[in-house]
């Protein structure tokens, strides 16, 4: 059992987290709907049912068949292979666009934490707080029709607005534990704030940022099929859940399959990931935790 | 007829036994005291009474409150006796009261759930338990919110809510352990005079055997889940005979063995400190307001000597510890460690914060849980030049931890791994390994158990006579500083208003705080310690 104060468990292997993890229901789910679309990503990096780069207007508009498990778009192309390759877009846009949130919103979060109430701290709050004032995929579709619709341009504009929901959550965890003795006693030992931030404070909120991180994610993967919805995301022939929804538009009334599928990727990825971040922090949160069992 | 009467109580929590066979009895307008140390079942005793346990809890046996078979009634009926028949008074007065509503909403609550009255009359009966726990009308309306009262007031708010009800029992958890001497006494009489007024019956638990002395009729002492002594307050200390009872009555008035020693010469000197605090604008325009915490300190401690210093909360103390340690500025004086200043212009000096090291109160708080004992210990040598390393460094951390009392084996664990005596000793041990001259002790015996905080100070003593070492001794209680130092400093809104050797101001204080504060420390009876 994790130290109920300190909300911390110790590193090595603790099989009961793994038996908590299915306990809890929703993590579960989320896990396994995560994994199954991830585990698509990567076979498709391999194999994939068909070539989706290879037309075949012959068999365009099939509904489901045994030869094409979720049918064929207007190209003739099959859907599954899309959306497994889809997939694959999706995630790798995500896992940037949070990466570059992470990379420049933690040590942001950090060092207002460190130097609490100087003008530093003002400074890049106030900044965060004009980021966040504006409508993130509004933005995000600006910049993309200033610098020209692409993927990387989608993953700096998702990225640009996950730095200050990171930088908050840095700062309100440190700040908490700036004030507990432990700190003091680095101080006492003569360490820095830029040390005790890297080697007291990050390790203890890593959790935060987990739980963040994975709710970021799936916002990610929402603003992605948004941007590639209106075309500034992943141009073509890369497929992109967001564009295979827009190519189906105009036929949704005789091939609904087309727009169905795709539309059920993103649902099923977005929700299994939300699952995740809850469940995970249902199980790092002491508190939570205790009141179930 | 007993008010409450709990007769053969067992209880499991997962199959994990927590109390055997409890008896125990409590009369109308009698005051029983239930002493024990942390995981001796008390609290568990009184959460039984109310029936509010862990999920999970399985209790057999007898609770009758008030003609009542708790352990039978259904949760319904149970929250209609809650608050009414009994009522219940928590150790922690900042967590026990809702921070954005205010008092009289608080302690009105108590009285709109249980009783069918309009508002207006339950807010007038609120103002009236205020006023009986003396917080009178025109200092503490009932728009007050509790951020604007002191922890002595807020726990008098606490009482009001357990009493508006008039309620038969009252259930008192360790309600002065969060609070200073002073203020203990004050709630300490208050209870005991609500208790009279009303014929309530009071199971008043703590882990002070000094507390209850004082004020209860009856002593119920436990161990592991079970009673192991009971008997009336007056005659209970003579007639103790389990070996049990025998060691926690030793262990409260506990004395470590001590070498004497002459006075060395001056390590740390202190002059004329002072420090203020700038607190935000409450106007746009207006002055911020300035807190004088410090104002113009000056002591001298001698090498080899052990000085108390002694405060309420907000005296100062620790912002005279922060800057001893060179962990903030001070705005004028200066600090010394043997000759050398502890400040150089506006950067600590690393030369002299490497002899001196802290130990912190809270045994929970003062460790990174993430880190292995080895590499939590070994903090301090970031303030050497050239830290040992490899074989040299291990053998410092063995050095470090045998001398406290532990094993080398224990530097591969992580902190939850141990008890709190247990961190306080590696708290000592982190403090120790770069052989400092002056080893500060801000509170670090307060949240301990009497038995486990016997041994801290033996251990602190032992130390002492062995390294040389020299301690500044900062607490609120006078107990403990009476039994480990030579002097003390007596300390009241950021001065020092006595100073003196520990017997002559214990014996005879010369300043009326001084007086005050002993006088108000709750004492074991005469001749049984």
């Amino acid at each position: 059992m994790a130290d109920p104060r300190t909300n911390i468990r110790p590193k090595a292997v603790d099989w009961r987290l793994w038996r908590q993890v299915f306990a809890s229901r929703s993590l579960a789910i989320g896990l396994v709907l995560t994994l199954i679309f991830a585990g698509a990503a990567l076979i498709s990096l391999v194999w994939a049912p068909y070539d989706i780069t290879q037309m075949n207007i012959a068999n365009k508009i099939k509904p489901p068949s045994g030869a094409h498990w979720l049918g064929t778009d207007h190209f003739g192309r099959d859907i599954l292979s899309m959306i497994m390759v889809g997939a694959r877009t999706s995630i790798a846009v995500a896992i940037v666009a949070v990466g570059i949130g992470m990379a420049a919103g933690v040590p942001l979060g950090l060092w207002a934490a460190a130097r609490k109430g100087s003008l530093l701290d003002e400074v890049i709050m106030r900044a965060n707080d004009l980021v966040f004032a504006f409508p993130s995929l509004l933005i995000a579709i600006m910049i993309t029709a200033t610098f020209g619709p692409s993927a990387i341009n989608a993953i700096i504009a998702i990225g640009i607005f996950n730095i200050p929901v990171f930088a908050r959550i840095t700062r309100s965890g440190a700040l908490t534990l700036w004030q507990r003795d432990f700190i003091l006693a680095a101080r006492v030992a003569g360490k820095g704030s830029a040390r005790i931030s890297v080697e007291h404070i990050l390790p203890n909120v890593t959790n935060l940022l987990i739980v963040q991180g994975t709710i970021q994610f799936s916002l990610g993967i929402l603003a992605e099929a948004g941007l590639s919805y209106v075309g500034l995301g992943a141009q073509p022939p890369t497929p992109s859940w967001g564009r295979m929804l827009a190519d189906s538009q105009t036929m949704i009334s005789f091939a609904p399959h087309m727009a169905l599928f795709p539309g059920m990727a993103i649902l099923l990825t977005v929700l299994g990931l939300n699952l995740m971040g809850d469940g995970l922090r249902d199980l790092f949160d002491p508190k939570l935790r205790r009141g179930r069992t | 007829m007993n008010l409450l009467r709990i007769a053969g109580l067992n209880l499991d929590i997962h199959g994990t036994p927590i109390l055997r066979d409890v008896s125990l009895s409590v009369d109308p307008g009698q005051i029983v005291g239930v002493i024990g140390e942390s995981g001796s079942g008390k609290s568990m005793t009184a959460f039984a009474v109310m029936q509010l346990l862990p999920n999970g809890s399985a209790a057999t046996g007898r609770v009758t409150l008030s003609g009542h078979e708790m352990l039978e009634l259904p949760e319904r009926a149970l929250c209609k006796l809650r608050g009414n028949e009994v009522g219940m008074v928590f150790q922690e007065p900042m967590t026990a009261l809702n921070p954005i509503r205010s008092i009289g909403q608080q302690v009105a609550e108590t009285i709109l759930i249980h009783e069918d009255v309009p508002k207006s009359e339950a807010m007038a009966r609120a103002r009236e338990a205020l006023n009986r726990v003396e917080l009178p009308e025109d200092r503490f309306p009932l728009t007050r919110y509790p951020h604007e009262l002191s922890g002595g007031q807020r726990q008098r708010v606490v009482i009001a809510m357990a009493i508006a009800l008039r309620p038969k029992l009252l259930i008192a958890d360790e309600p002065t352990t969060a609070l200073d001497v002073t203020t203990q006494a004050q709630i300490l009489a208050l209870l005991t005079r609500l208790v009279r007024e009303d014929g309530m019956g009071m199971l008043m638990i703590t882990h002070d055997l000094a507390v209850v002395s004082g004020m209860a009729d009856e002593i119920v002492i436990m161990q592991n889940g079970r009673v192991v002594e009971s008997g009336p307050a007056a005659t209970l200390f003579e007639t103790m005979q389990h070996p049990y009872s025998k060691a926690l009555l030793a262990a409260s008035g506990h004395v470590p063995d001590r070498v004497d020693r002459d006075g060395g010469a001056p390590l740390l000197e202190v002059r004329g400190v002072v420090r203020d605090y700038r607190l935000p604008r409450k106007t746009l325009f207006g002055a911020p307001v300035v807190i004088h915490a410090v104002k113009g300190v000056s002591f001298t401690l001698e090498r080899g000597e052990s000085l108390g210093l002694v405060g309420e909360s907000g005296c100062g103390k620790s912002t005279l510890t922060r800057a001893i340690l060179g962990l903030e500025e001070v705005q004028e004086g200066s600090i010394r460690l043997d000759g050398e200043p502890v400040f150089t212009g506006h950067t600590a000096n690393r030369a002299v914060r490497r002899r001196m090291q802290v130990v912190f109160q809270d045994p929970y708080g003062s460790f990174n849980p993430r880190h292995r004992v080895s590499r939590l210990v070994t903090e301090p040598f970031h303030l050497l030049d050239t830290p040992p390393t490899g074989a040299e460094r291990e053998a410092a951390i063995d050095e470090a931890l045998i001398s406290v009392g532990l094993t080398p084996a224990d530097k591969e664990k992580y902190i939850h791994e141990f008890s709190g005596g247990q961190r306080q000793r590696i708290a000592i041990a982190r403090a120790l390994i770069i052989k400092p001259d002056l080893i500060i002790l801000d509170e670090a015996v307060s949240a301990l158990d009497v038995q486990v905080r016997a041994q801290i100070l033996d251990l602190l003593a032992d130390l002492s006579a062995r390294f040389g070492l020299t301690y500044l001794f900062i607490s609120h209680d006078l107990s403990v500083v009476r039994s480990i130092t030579d002097r003390v400093l007596v300390m009241k809104s950021g001065e020092i208003v006595e100073e003196g050797p520990t017997e002559r101001v214990f014996d005879a204080p010369r300043h009326a705080y001084t007086q005050e504060l002993i006088a108000a420390a709750p004492k074991l009876p005469e001749g049984v310690a």
